[in-house]
């Protein structure tokens, strides 16, 4: 593949550099604060869908724990049941059985405003379409978590324009989405998810829509940003090259937890994100 | 939401999840006029189906109040068949434009649902965004279907063998004139109200996944 040799024209030594500090930094964050270690838990959940008369089991009873700081790919082929899951670690769905916890929150408990509120303010959302609203611009986009939140407009405002410029987007403010390319609208979304300061950024297939280069480059920024600003990010892929960056991968098969790659496995059978390796 | 069902006495939720603030009237019409303003092509056309309606139902008013109270009871029979047709015309117009501009926002809704707005929060942008466009319409529709008859009958001159003492516009007076602004408006305004809000009530309820999914 020529064109991801492009790319890769980092270098070797940076990119062992950046390894290493990679992993030392998602340890360290997974104590912070004194809070619990773990954002998300997630206990035998079961999510059965109704097609017609036959019941489909999309979720067979997955478990699965991920800790503070830390940048999480949930990976699998599509039909295994990832986005699904995503959707319960997010509260956009609830399941049949099981419970999720969020920063130790039972979210099954939660009634609608309270639902509302962690949506508002723990969890930012990054969406393979986009899903920006397309009458907005980019800077009334990325403000309009902080409007839900109640943040008076002019302290919104300057928020909405800070996180505009960190995603690299400072020039192209009072852009329409449709004036802007897929990349930079997933930028836009990608500033929209920081808007109240998430602990956690849930990310499904944020590439999917994207070519190869573009997409790296907002893995590359999502991976930046969980660095800077500490928030777990959690992703789901079914693109290897999108795991790279990962602090640990979580693969789903079916319905069921296949198994978990740390870091180490993933370098190993990977490489990073600027010296692949693998099958390319 | 049917989800406390769960436990009984859990153990206190931590005090980082709290209720979700409700947003302002204010900030609602904020949202509701730049949807309007924003697509006003969009909202022009969700609007003539109410301006027509109304101008349908205003004409058929005044030509009544014209024809005065001392007309052939058959004639008034045809009268009341007509409003009541020009009402149907309405409802079914104004429910199907209503219909569709809540259907094609169905992600923005999901969307906006994902940042934390509360299901009340929507349904009142698309409420007053529907009486305000009802209102406006109404009011335009009136004005048109009102003059439109006047003007005609103007136009037409008194009938040659009319009694002496006819005028043109019959017994139609000023009161009636404004008795058919004041019935056509709360209609327009009502009928608009009712079709968006149960359509509106029912996209703000589905959980933000299903919404997000629907591809319109």
């Amino acid at each position: 593949m020529a064109k991801s040799d492009e790319i890769v024209s980092g270098g070797v030594a940076v990119a062992e550099q950046n390894t290493a500090t990679i992993v030392s930094n998602a340890d360290a964050k997974a104590k912070v604060g004194g809070k619990t270690e773990y954002v998300v838990r997630a206990k035998d959940v079961v999510k059965i869908f109704k097609m017609g008369n036959e019941d489909v089991h999309a979720l067979k009873g997955i478990s699965i724990d991920i800790k503070r700081g830390e940048y999480v790919s949930i990976i699998g082929p599509s039909g295994s049941g990832k986005s699904t899951f995503f959707n319960m670690i997010g509260g956009l769905d609830k399941p049949n059985s099981g419970t999720v916890f969020i920063n130790d929150v039972d979210m099954a408990q939660l009634d609608a405003m309270e639902l509302a509120f962690l949506r508002c303010h723990t969890i930012g959302y990054i969406f393979q379409t986009f899903n920006l609203i397309p009458v907005m611009t980019a800077l009334e986009n990325v403000q309009l978590p902080t409007i839900f939140a109640g943040t008076p407009s002019d302290e919104g405002i300057l928020r909405a324009k800070e996180l505009c410029e960190t995603v690299g987007l400072g020039h192209r403010l009072h852009n329409k989405p449709s004036q802007l390319s897929g990349g930079q609208q997933q930028r836009v979304a990608i500033a929209r998810s920081l808007a109240n300061s998430p602990s956690i950024v849930l990310a499904d297939e944020p590439t999917g829509n994207l070519d190869e280069k573009t997409g790296i480059e907002i893995i590359q920024l999502l991976r930046r940003l969980n660095q800077e600003k500490g928030c777990t990010v959690i992703t789901a892929t079914h693109d290897d090259k999108m795991v790279r960056v990962s602090d640990r991968a979580i693969h789903i098969r079916d319905g069921r937890l296949d198994r978990i790659e740390e870091r180490e496995e993933i370098v190993a059978r990977l490489g990073t994100i600027e010296n692949p390796r693998g099958s390319h | 939401m049917s989800v406390a069902s769960t436990s009984g006495a859990a153990s206190p939720k931590p005090s980082s999840v709290r209720q979700q603030v409700e947003l302002p009237f204010a900030k609602a019409y904020e949202f509701a006029l730049r949807s309007i303003k924003i697509r006003f092509w969009r909202s022009m056309i969700t609007a003539g189906g109410v301006f027509l309606g109304i101008a349908f139902l205003a004409s058929v008013l005044t030509s009544k109040a014209i024809a005065g109270p001392d007309i052939d009871p058959k004639e008034v029979a045809k009268m009341n068949w007509l409003v009541a047709l020009s009402l149907l015309v309405c409802a079914v117009g104004i429910t199907n434009s209503m219909l569709m501009s809540v259907t094609e926002r169905f992600r923005e809704i999901g969307t906006m649902k994902c940042l934390g707005a509360l299901n009340q929060f929507i349904v009142k942008i698309f409420m007053i965004e529907a009486l305000l466009m009802g209102i406006i319409a109404s009011c335009l529709g009136w004005a048109l279907g009102t003059s439109m008859i006047i003007l005609s009958k103007l136009a037409a001159g008194v009938p040659a063998n009319a009694p002496a003492g006819t005028v043109p516009l019959g017994s139609l007076s000023g009161t009636d004139v404004l008795l058919t602004l004041a019935f056509c408006v709360p209609i327009g305004a009502a009928l608009t109200a009712l079709a968006t809000y149960i359509p509106a009530r029912q996209a703000a309820s589905i959980p933000p996944a299903a919404a997000l999914r629907t591809d319109v």
